[in-house]
């Protein structure tokens, strides 16, 4: 039930994903933000195991922001992506393995470009254009497929992000609703309402 | 006599000197001067920085240093600061993953203080020859370097609730007392509130030394003037008493 996009522009990178907290057949809360802001430039979303996900995120940005104040430079987002890919891998052979699903999204600001990483709960991690966790990922990544384009302004690619959404709601049994979209750019993170 | 007792820290000496720890203050002493001015919404830290030689890169000697968005200058030898400022950060990190609110200014203390107490009681270990070991709250305050005459010049010249620009021409005013080579050899950093810690360039430091070189060209004048008017005064009285008496003859 939990889905979660992500995909790049020129200059930008959109993450967004579903607000509700559920268990079972109850939805606890309709506006939960699964996206959190890792740094000036970089977000992950996250999605899978509850309490898992929280542990290991908040574990993420605790740790990315001492590297920042320790270094006096925040980290660039491949080397975000491996960090994190590394955490998930020790924990995957450890007794209690984390399984959390990511979308990190940031702007390297020494390339000037947008970078995309989809990482699973078994760490692997794959830099793409665009991604999807979660059920709804049967029927955006055909759309994203068709409608994708790397060089998009920011509407074309809220616009794309629409079109994924709405197919969703549109076929998933269980339908998430509401979404959180944020963006990433040269000028930091912002969320924005779609 | 008393200098058997000073080779190992965990031993007093017959006196009730720990002389490790003293021998680890002085070296406090021998460090660059720190200054520290708290104003009505502001704290202004201002640290003296040693001439950086010519083929050394100025950017890698950082006196005041980021702890969360808190920062905190370090005193005595480089190499003991940095761990000390490496435990704080990754504690302060810590505190926020577990209570999700960011340490306040006591706690660090607190447990920097703690880190340092414990070296002054386990075996085998030398004291951190970093500030003080116990925490005491100051409105404002000088360490390193000569800060007895700093602390002297901050006791007759602070007032409550000061402003912005007057905690930090008191911050750069004081530190001038010690640095006598100006405004290149000082660092000032100021925190304004959550997270708006700015650091002044060295222009802006400039120009705050200019206005306080020229008040105390001003003051200067005005004494020299007022000096210059009694003397004059005593030099008429001077003559009109003799011209008085040579006449009341």
């Amino acid at each position: 039930m939990e889905t979660s996009f992500a995909l790049t522009g020129k200059g930008y990178v959109i993450v967004a994903a579903d607000t509700t907290a559920s268990r079972s057949i109850v939805k606890m809360k309709v506006d939960q933000d699964k996206i959190k802001e890792l740094g000036s430039h970089l977000l992950m979303a996250y999605s899978g195991e509850p309490g898992d996900t929280i542990q290991f995120a908040e574990y993420v940005e605790r740790n990315i922001r001492l590297y920042q104040i320790r270094n006096l430079y925040p980290l660039r987002p491949a080397a975000a992506a491996s960090w994190v890919r590394r955490s998930l891998a020790e924990s995957l052979r450890s007794r209690h393995p984390y399984a959390v699903n990511l979308l990190l999204g940031g702007y390297d600001k020494a390339e000037d470009k947008p970078n995309l990483y989809w990482i699973d709960y078994l760490g692997s991690v794959v830099e793409v254009p665009f991604a999807v966790h979660g059920h709804g990922k049967h029927f955006a990544l055909s759309l994203l497929d068709r409608y994708h384009d790397p060089d998009a302004s920011l509407e074309e690619g809220l616009a794309t992000l629409k079109r994924c959404i709405d197919e969703v709601a549109k076929r998933l049994v269980i339908n998430p609703g509401k979404y959180k979209v944020k963006v990433a750019d040269k000028d930091g993170v912002r969320e924005v309402e779609i | 006599m008393s200098r058997s007792y000073d080779r190992a820290l965990t031993v007093f000496s017959p006196d009730g000197h720990l002389f490790q720890v003293e021998y680890a203050l002085e070296a406090v002493r021998k460090g660059t001067c720190a200054v520290g001015v708290r104003g009505k919404d502001i704290v202004v830290l201002g640290v003296e920085k040693k001439s950086v030689l010519q083929l050394q890169d100025p950017r890698t000697v950082r006196k005041v240093v980021m702890l969360d968005d808190h920062t905190v200058p370090p005193q005595g030898l480089t190499a003991d600061g940095r761990v000390l400022i490496d435990k704080a950060r990754v504690e302060c990190q810590s505190h926020r993953l577990t209570v999700e609110d960011p340490v306040t200014v006591e706690y660090i203390t607190r447990h920097i203080a703690g880190i340092q107490q414990k070296y002054t009681q386990s075996g085998g270990v030398r004291p951190f020859d970093c500030t003080k070991q116990s925490r005491v709250a100051f409105t404002a305050n000088a360490i390193g370097r000569s800060s007895k005459t700093v602390r002297e010049f901050l006791e007759k010249n602070y007032k409550d609730d000061m402003t912005r620009e007057e905690s930090i021409k008191l911050t750069i005013k004081s530190l001038l007392e010690v640095v006598q080579t100006g405004a290149k050899n000082i660092e000032i950093s100021v925190m304004e509130g959550y997270s708006k810690v700015t650091n002044l360039e060295l222009s802006e430091i400039e120009a705050i030394v200019a206005e306080i070189e020229r008040e105390k060209e001003a003051d200067a004048e005005r004494k020299r003037s007022r000096l210059a008017a009694t003397a004059a005064g005593q030099a008429a009285m001077a003559s009109r008493a003799d011209t008085s008496q040579s006449s009341g003859q």
